[in-house]
Parts: structure tokens; C-alpha cells; sequence
């Protein structure tokens, strides 16, 4: 076996390009999935799913970026779209008052987690995972069945509604095979998206979270880095300047598949239950 | 707070407070709670299972397990015409459960891949080969009551399916319960006795409605034990679930839930106090089949709610890594 690849993405170096996203849709010919104006930031892919295994979310928060002063502030609610200018509390032109203004990007990708609930639940083994130990759907054996979407913790799969099968990230797997880094590291401009050997991603992370501590960016924090969580680690993890929640990530995501063995246990249970159920009701002969 | 406000409140990424439920007499356990989220967005996705195919599947695996064992209680016990109606009754809900499995999934020609591994890993593996060594059996002995035909081969069909039956009713709960859908899987101790439990209800029911009065005391006895194991399941399990058990009190999981436990208690209590007459048992019976259904739909309908709203996956996971 390979050595285990994966994705160590810095959020506090991601500009919100979205160079990941695109480049990833090109790659694996993704199709386009909607052109919405969502009112979330800069966010108008708003999520992971079928179409879309590269995904770049905007926060904007009333906080101080260590001693970054940035002159502006969007205090209250953002009024809706369709706000005319005139009774719009304020708008781009008209931002009010200065004050603390911090915005966080980051791109967010599957986990390819060491336990995998998407792989352990899949039926007909269309889910594998490959000699770099990451997680990939074969789209010519996945049978649609749906089962590996709830089961994730992150909720990166879904199923494309054109074809019925769920889709996610392959960590670019027909290029990695190749000696090639996968389509969105290539991308990224800031290099927020490493890929490697998943040994020397942690130790390269974890200089980069104590740095950012010494310089006083004392939220910045690793994401899935270790091995104990209820996952067993994962093979893309992140640097975080927030709690997970605040980019929509779970804070402490288990694999299900892990409490099998005691839910196959009450199921037995229950089983022989009603069979001694059923049977002791039809006790004595009929009258 | 409208849908609205919610959203644009999850700009700082903070969303704070909890909409108001209706209905005073529960009090929420976690009275008050402020969470941090993106934009409101769930966290997990939600199944993309359809209701009617799933949940259906759910009550009618459950029916058509459950029958098998009464069926073969009641051959054994010389009741033929109680083991007829639950023969045939079992045989038709598996039929169906099974084209709406095939009808669910998003590539339905491909149905055949479910048999190209064994997973115990998997429920929905294990399922597939529980459902296709138990279809067969169950096959048979529903031939053999509608024809009269082979009877031997009948009784030993029944008798099989019997034995796997009560697989096929239990191992949903795990199919359940092994997902990130909070109203499911807080519930994995529970889920697997609920729906045996359930399934018995609606065996019992069936054959209080189809079976004749002077053969359908396993059926009441079925109907009885799995109504009181039903409520007290469904009880300890919202009673563990935290802020998780709103699901089953939300919207319409909640109106399912409620109307299947008032069905089912009424139905046991008809079921008891209707013992010599045809008319109250074959009401006991509709209203025990009935709430069986509903209450799988109730399961279904939270499980849906607790996967679209990303508190009931954030708080319960915050509560824990608090308590490590």
C-alpha cells in the first residue's frame, strides 16, 4: 500500500478565491448546479453535495483579526436583496460606523475519515477504499440506495438527481494515482490547500497553529488533525480560526458504524423477543 | 422569529435562541440554548429516501415479519384459519415492501448489486439478504394457504420464515439508528424494540380484523404485549434523547407520534375489553394497524426534521465533548 495521502487546508491563508471549486468542477466534469444569489457572504455555493466536492464558505464576524484594523463595519442585519437603496439601513456604499470586522473563508472537502460510516453502510461495495486509504464511490456499481448520505457525519455526499447515484470527492484519485496533486491544491493560489503524505501535513499544521498562537491569533486551531475523535482521524483536516460549528462542520462527528456491534445486539435481542412473543401468545389450544 | 431572521442572524456566526414550541405541558429539556451554526444550514444532509417508499417499508417489513411469527404460533397451536390470514397477510407486505425498495432506489436496475456483497457492516446489506432469504419461505407458505396446495412445504415455509421474520422486523431500527440523524441514532438502544414492538401491534391488529373471534386470542395477546413494550419503548427513548426528542414532538412527526400512541393504547384496550365481540376486535384491530403506521412515519418524519436543523447536531455533540 501507498502511504496515506490527503488534504491539510490552512483556512487563516484561504482568500475565498474559490479556484478550489472551480478547478475541482472542471476536473471531474461536474455539472453546473445552480446560480443563486444567496445572501450569505460571498457563499452562493452554499454547501457540499453531488455537484460540488469543493466548497468555499464566507463568515463575517464582529471580531478582531489579531491586530488587524479594517476600518469597517456592517452592524445589524444585512437587509434582504430586494431592499431599495433608500430605506436600506446601509449598503456597500454607505457601510457604517468602524469597528472590529473579521472574514473567515475556507474550503471545505469529504473528510476521507479513517473509520468511514459512507463506506462501512454501503451495500454493494460501490464505496472502496484505495491504496492511498482514501474513500472513493465506483459510479458504475453504486446502485443509488441512498444509504451512505445520512450516514455521513459531515454530510458531504448527496445524490445527483439526474443520474440517482451519490457522488463525492475522489481526492482526485485519477491523478494522484499519477504522481499529480489533486485539481483544487493545484488551484489554490495561497497554498491554503496542501496536499501530501498525511504524516508530514500534521507535523507542517501543527507549526503553522503554534506560529499563529505566538502571534497572538490565539483562535486558530486544528481540526481533525489527531486520531482521537470518532472518526480515528481523517485524511483532510483543517486549520480553524472558530469553532467547527461556525463553518458547519460538526464539533465532535462520529462514525456510527462504531456502535454496531451493541445495536446488532439489541436487535437480536428484540428479534428473539417477539419470536418468544409470537409463541407464547398461541399458547393453549383453541377453545 | 421568522425563517428570515433566523438565517441573517447566523451572519456572526451565531444563532442564538430556540423557536418557541407550541404546546405547554412538556417543557423543553434543554430550556434555553445558544448555538453557533452556518447561516442556519443543516450540518448532516438529510436522507434522500422518500417517505411513503421508507417509511412504508418500515411498517410493512415490520407487518409482514411479525405475521410470519403468529402464523406459525397459530399453525402450531391448531388455529388455521388465524395462520391463513397471517400467511397471506405477511406474503403481501413483503411483496410490496419490496417493490417499494426497488422503487426508492436511485438506480432501480441495479437493485440485483445489493446481492454482490455481504456487509455486516452494513444493515442495509444485511437487510437485503435477510429479505431474500425470508421472501422465498414466506412465499410458499401463503401459496400453500391461498391454494391448498403443498401443504407440507407450506407448514415448512412458514416455520422458516418465522424464524428469520422477527430479523426482518428488528434489523430496520438498526438501519435507523446507524446514520449521523440524531432522532435516529440517539435513539440505537431503543430503536430495535420499538419497532419489533410496533411490528407486533400490527400483526395482532391484522389478525384481530381478518381472523375469526373464536381464533384470535394469540393475535390480542400479540396486539397487547407489543402496544405496552411499544409505549414504553418510545417513552425510555425520548426520555434519553435530550433536546434530540423534540423531533418527535416537532410539526408533523409530532402529530404522527402522538395519534400513534392514542391508537395504539385504544386499540389494546379494545383489543382486552372486546374479547367476545367480532365488531369491537375488528375496530381494535384497524386502530392497532393504523397506529403501527403511524408510528413509523412519526420515526421517519423526526428523524427528517432532526437532520435538516443543525442544533439537534450540533448541542448533543457540544454537551458531549463538554463531558470528556
Amino acid at each position: 500500500m501507498a502511504q496515506r495521502m490527503g488534504f491539510f487546508t490552512d483556512t487563516s491563508v484561504c482568500i475565498g478565491c474559490k479556484a478550489c471549486e472551480v478547478a475541482c468542477k472542471i476536473w471531474n466534469n461536474l455539472p453546473e448546479d445552480g446560480l443563486n444569489l444567496t445572501g450569505m457572504s460571498y457563499d452562493n455555493t452554499e454547501k457540499l453535495d453531488a455537484n460540488t466536492w469543493r466548497h468555499v464558505a464566507f463568515i463575517e464576524q464582529r471580531k478582531p483579526l489579531a491586530w488587524q484594523e479594517p476600518g469597517v463595519e456592517h452592524a445589524g442585519p444585512v437587509p434582504p436583496l430586494s431592499t431599495p437603496p433608500d430605506t436600506a439601513p446601509m449598503t456597500p456604499m454607505t457601510p457604517g460606523e468602524p469597528g472590529d470586522l473579521r472574514w473567515l473563508m475556507s474550503s471545505d472537502v469529504c473528510k476521507h475519515c479513517t473509520v468511514a460510516a459512507c463506506l462501512d453502510v454501503c451495500p454493494t461495495g460501490a464505496l472502496f477504499r484505495t491504496e492511498f486509504e482514501t474513500v472513493v464511490v465506483q459510479a458504475d456499481v453504486c446502485n443509488g440506495c441512498g444509504y451512505c448520505i445520512p450516514a455521513c457525519p459531515f454530510g458531504v455526499l448527496d445524490q445527483r438527481k439526474e443520474d440517482g447515484r451519490a457522488w463525492k470527492c475522489t481526492l482526485c484519485y485519477d491523478r494522484i494515482g499519477d504522481g499529480l496533486e489533486p485539481a483544487c491544491a493545484k488551484a489554490c493560489p495561497t497554498d491554503s490547500i496542501q496536499y501530501g503524505p498525511l504524516d508530514e501535513l500534521r507535523e507542517r499544521a501543527d507549526a503553522r497553529v503554534a506560529r499563529l498562537n505566538d502571534a497572538g491569533i490565539t483562535d486558530a486551531r486544528l481540526y481533525l488533525a489527531d486520531t482521537d475523535n470518532g472518526i480515528r482521524g481523517a485524511g483532510a483536516f483543517f486549520l480553524l480560526l472558530d469553532d467547527p460549528e461556525v463553518y458547519g462542520l460538526p464539533p465532535d462527528p462520529i462514525a456510527t458504524t462504531l456502535d454496531l456491534p451493541a445495536m446488532w445486539r439489541h436487535a437480536v435481542i428484540a428479534a428473539a423477543g417477539l419470536l418468544s412473543a409470537g409463541l407464547i401468545a398461541s399458547v393453549g389450544r383453541r377453545p | 422569529m421568522s425563517e428570515d431572521d433566523h438565517a441573517r442572524d447566523a451572519l456572526t456566526g451565531v444563532a442564538a435562541g430556540r423557536r418557541r414550541r407550541r404546546g405547554g405541558a412538556e417543557r423543553p429539556v434543554v430550556p434555553k440554548a445558544e448555538f453557533a451554526s452556518y447561516y442556519g444550514k443543516p450540518v448532516i444532509k438529510p436522507p434522500t429516501w422518500r417517505t411513503l417508499d421508507i417509511g412504508g417499508y418500515l411498517y410493512l417489513g415490520g407487518l409482514a415479519g411479525a405475521s410470519s411469527v403468529l402464523a406459525a404460533g397459530a399453525e402450531l397451536s391448531g388455529r388455521h384459519r388465524l395462520a391463513r390470514v397471517s400467511r397471506i397477510g405477511s406474503f403481501v407486505a413483503i411483496v410490496i415492501s419490496g417493490v417499494a425498495l426497488v422503487h426508492d432506489l436511485g438506480r432501480p436496475e441495479r437493485f440485483i448489486n445489493m446481492l454482490r456483497v455481504f456487509k455486516f457492516s452494513s444493515p442495509m446489506s444485511v437487510g437485503s439478504w435477510l429479505l431474500s432469504a425470508y421472501g422465498p419461505p414466506c412465499g410458499a407458505a401463503a401459496f400453500s394457504a391461498v391454494t391448498g396446495r403443498l401443504p407440507h412445504v407450506g407448514t415448512a415455509g412458514a416455520m422458516a420464515a418465522a424464524l428469520i421474520g422477527p430479523g426482518v422486523a428488528a434489523y430496520t431500527g438498526v438501519l435507523l439508528a446507524d446514520t449521523a440523524v440524531p432522532a435516529w441514532h440517539e435513539g440505537h438502544r431503543e430503536l430495535p424494540y420499538l419497532f419489533v414492538s410496533s411490528a407486533a401491534v400490527a400483526a395482532g391488529g391484522l389478525g384481530l380484523l381478518a381472523a375469526p373471534l373464536d381464533e384470535a386470542l394469540p393475535a390480542r395477546r400479540l396486539a397487547v404485549a407489543g402496544s405496552v413494550a411499544e409505549l414504553l419503548a418510545a417513552h425510555r427513548m425520548r426520555g434519553r434523547m435530550g433536546i434530540v426528542a423534540e423531533a418527535y414532538r416537532t410539526g408533523r412527526a409530532g402529530r404522527l407520534t402522538r395519534t400513534a400512541e392514542a391508537l395504539t393504547a385504544a386499540g389494546a384496550v379494545a383489543a382486552v375489553l372486546g374479547w367476545r365481540n367480532r365488531l369491537i376486535s375488528a375496530a381494535a384491530g384497524v386502530a392497532l394497524l393504523t397506529g403501527s403506521a403511524f408510528t413509523r412515519f412519526g420515526v421517519f418524519d423526526a428523524g427528517m426534521i432532526s437532520a435538516s436543523d443543525p442544533v439537534y447536531t450540533v448541542l448533543p455533540q457540544r454537551d458531549r465533548l463538554r463531558a470528556r
